[in-house]
């Protein structure tokens, strides 16, 4: 007998193979009131196969109201003097409120943990007159990303935090004593990565200032992408493509003030021959944006949740090769990868849909998002077709 | 194969808390026992629902099983299907009767992407909406013609790859003259049939695909099917087949035959 046919004869149905892909799920609260992490956990253990324990995240908005006109500095250090050369930076260039370490358990399955500290600092008053005070911030992470050893800034946002780590999401969630927080927006993911290795940096949500994304899939450009936005300053140094989609949601977003749905327009652009049939200035503006912005197309199959302090938002490639399903239920707003991970914690949603391909579905603190083709149940318009026709009623 | 105690009967399972192998394994132990009606409550995004139940039941058996869905089943919901009849009360996600054989799945609901993905028979009817790349790889063999029959509309790429079957767009939720918001319909087809009531919109349609009016054939083919959807979900079929449909073939059974050397 072979390996093969003793396969078959262990395990008949063949069903012990492991099929997964990442898992995201985001839900924003809109009136800002805060949310209980707990059912964030809930919803990550309905998808709990779509990862494999290489990484997982959350990102939690609303978390330090109390210093929330102060940048909340999540670092990792995975060694003493990474703290020591972090400390005397920062010194140098802020004003730090307050220093502690970040709350965490021993958790089962999580391993070598490293040293977790936050600062809440605002930049001193001698910042030189070229920068301001975001940018300012921007480099000085930067600069403690890459030039002070053993040292990792997860996310330097205000009122906001990202808790990320190797494991399954249940044990990132334990080890951070995540069920002890509570926020308006919160996001997670879980990660099967497939590009690159896994480490504590690559796992997601990935923090810039106050902006922050989950990812499921992969960016086929990062080569283009990637040295579009080192022309630009940027640096990318954490060996995965979602890197890339956070760089251009900063250049985008957060510098040149484009709106969700022009940022789309740039990273998931329509077909050229849909551009030519558009009529002015539409075709005009696409044109302009494919010239301008060609090296932050995304090419390849990618969903995406971003967020930030006013608003969530969920996006696909143009050609939605990764699924993404989007809920509303009062005043809340659900994404996630996997409808029953959006009933397990939501159980009788007004609307659920799923978005179309390079459309973004914006919820803002003040509005729900609206679903494209009424709210995909049927169930009226069937009832209707037993009383008659219901387009010639309606002519 | 043993058969003992509960021939014939009807078994519910409570899928709370529930592995899709443990859901599964309980699935086939039932069957396997000789049950052929199951009720599943309370299901939570498990995959593979109803996967490979013909392993657990004779061939030639008349009674095959009925499974009765309440909740949300996950991806790959009667995947490789053969003979057996699943009914969702509720939506279902990804991946819907992937590589389906023969069999029934009746979604009183909406469906997610990848609809009946390279399926090769049977019938799938969905009340409401689908989503992308509806029967994408779809073929059929023989006797064998898959069918999908959806009451509300499509979003892009539907019968993308096509090489056999019929898939029915009723688009039931529609305006007059408001056309099916799908785009790059039927990309790639080589085979089968798509039709859709009521227009598409300009440019939607695939390069290798053309649009003609249905003729005496089709309807008749079309009374088939809608009656049964009509039946399943509580519609009137007199007035759904009075409106136009628009029927898709391909153009050529070999779109992409200048990019192969042979």
């Amino acid at each position: 007998m072979d390996v093969t046919s003793l396969r078959w004869l262990n395990n008949p149905f063949g069903d012990d193979k492991l099929h997964s892909a990442c898992a995201i799920f985001g839900m924003m609260e809109i009136t800002g009131k805060l949310l209980r992490g707990d059912k964030v956990f809930t919803a990550m253990d309905n998808m709990l196969e779509r990862g494999n324990g290489l990484g997982a995240g959350f990102a939690v908005y609303g978390l330090y109201p109390e210093l929330s006109d102060h940048y909340a500095l999540h670092v990792m250090f995975t060694d003493g003097r990474g703290k020591l050369a972090t400390e005397e930076f920062l010194r140098s260039s802020f004003a730090i409120k307050l220093s502690e370490p970040l709350p965490t358990r021993k958790t089962q399955g999580i391993c070598g943990e490293p040293q977790l500290w936050q600062y809440f600092v605002t930049p001193s008053p001698n910042i030189p007159v070229t920068f301001n005070e975001e940018d300012f911030v921007v480099s000085a992470i930067l600069r403690l990303n890459t030039e002070i050893p053993d040292t990792f800034v997860l996310s330097c946002g205000k009122n906001m935090g990202d808790f990320k780590g190797v494991g399954y999401p249940d044990q990132i969630a334990r080890f951070y004593r995540l069920e002890e927080y509570s926020g308006y927006i919160c996001k997670a993911h879980s990660r099967f990565p497939t590009n690159s290795h896994a480490w504590r940096g690559g796992a997601h949500p990935f923090c810039l200032l106050n902006w922050s994304v989950v990812h499921n899939g992969e960016i086929s450009s990062y080569g283009a992408n990637k040295a579009f936005l080192e022309n630009l300053g940027y640096r990318c140094i954490l060996f995965t493509d979602t890197e890339v989609m956070a760089y251009a949601i900063d250049l985008l977003m957060h510098r040149q003030n484009f709106s969700p749905e022009l940022f789309a327009k740039v990273v998931a652009p329509p077909f050229w021959d849909e551009i030519d049939a558009m009529s002015e200035p539409d075709c005009t503006l696409h044109t302009s944006l494919r010239v301008t912005y060609g090296g932050l197309l995304m090419n390849g199959p990618f969903a995406v949740v971003i967020a930030h302090q006013e608003q969530m938002i969920a996006l696909t490639d143009r050609i939605r090769l990764r699924p993404l399903t989007v809920a509303t239920q009062g005043n809340t707003f659900y994404v996630a990868s996997e409808e029953a991970a959006i009933r397990s914690v939501c159980s009788e949603p007004n609307a659920v849909w799923t978005p179309k391909g390079g459309i973004p579905v914006v919820a803002k603190l003040g509005s729900l998002p609206q679903s494209s083709h009424c709210s995909d149940n049927l169930s009226i318009c069937v009832a209707d077709y037993s009383r008659g026709d219901r387009n010639d009623a309606k002519g | 194969m043993r058969r003992t105690g509960i021939m014939g009967s009807t078994i519910e399972i409570d899928a709370s808390g529930l592995s899709h192998s443990e859901l599964n394994q309980r699935i086939r132990a039932a069957v396997s026992s000789g049950a052929v009606s199951l009720i599943l409550r309370n299901v939570a995004g498990q995959r593979y629902i109803g996967t490979n139940l013909h392993r657990c039941v004779e061939k030639q058996a008349l009674n095959k099983p009925q499974i009765q869905v309440y909740g949300t089943p996950g991806n790959d919901l009667g995947a490789f299907l053969d003979g057996s009849t699943i009914v969702v009360h509720g939506n279902a996600m990804d991946g819907t009767g992937n590589t389906m054989t023969s069999g029934r799945i009746i979604i009183h609901g909406r469906a997610g992407d990848i609809l009946r993905l390279s399926a090769r028979g049977g019938e799938i009817y969905v009340r409401d909406n689908v989503g992308y790349r509806t029967g994408v790889h779809m073929k059929e063999y023989r006797d064998k013609q898959p069918v999908i029959v959806i009451g509300g509309t499509s979003q892009d790429f539907l019968g993308e790859y096509m090489a056999g079957g019929i898939i029915i767009v009723l688009g039931l939720h529609l305006k007059r003259d408001e056309p099916h918001p799908c785009a790059h319909v039927c990309s790639g087809m080589h085979g089968g049939v798509v039709f859709f009531r009521g227009i598409l919109q300009p440019g939607s349609l695939a390069h290798g695909a053309r649009a003609l009016p249905t003729v005496s054939e089709d309807k008749m083919l079309l009374r088939t099917y809608v009656e049964r959807y009509a039946e399943l979900f509580g519609a009137d079929a007199g007035s759904i087949l009075r409106s136009p449909f628009t029927k898709i073939i391909p153009m050529t059974g070999r779109p992409y035959k200048q990019l192969y050397a042979y």
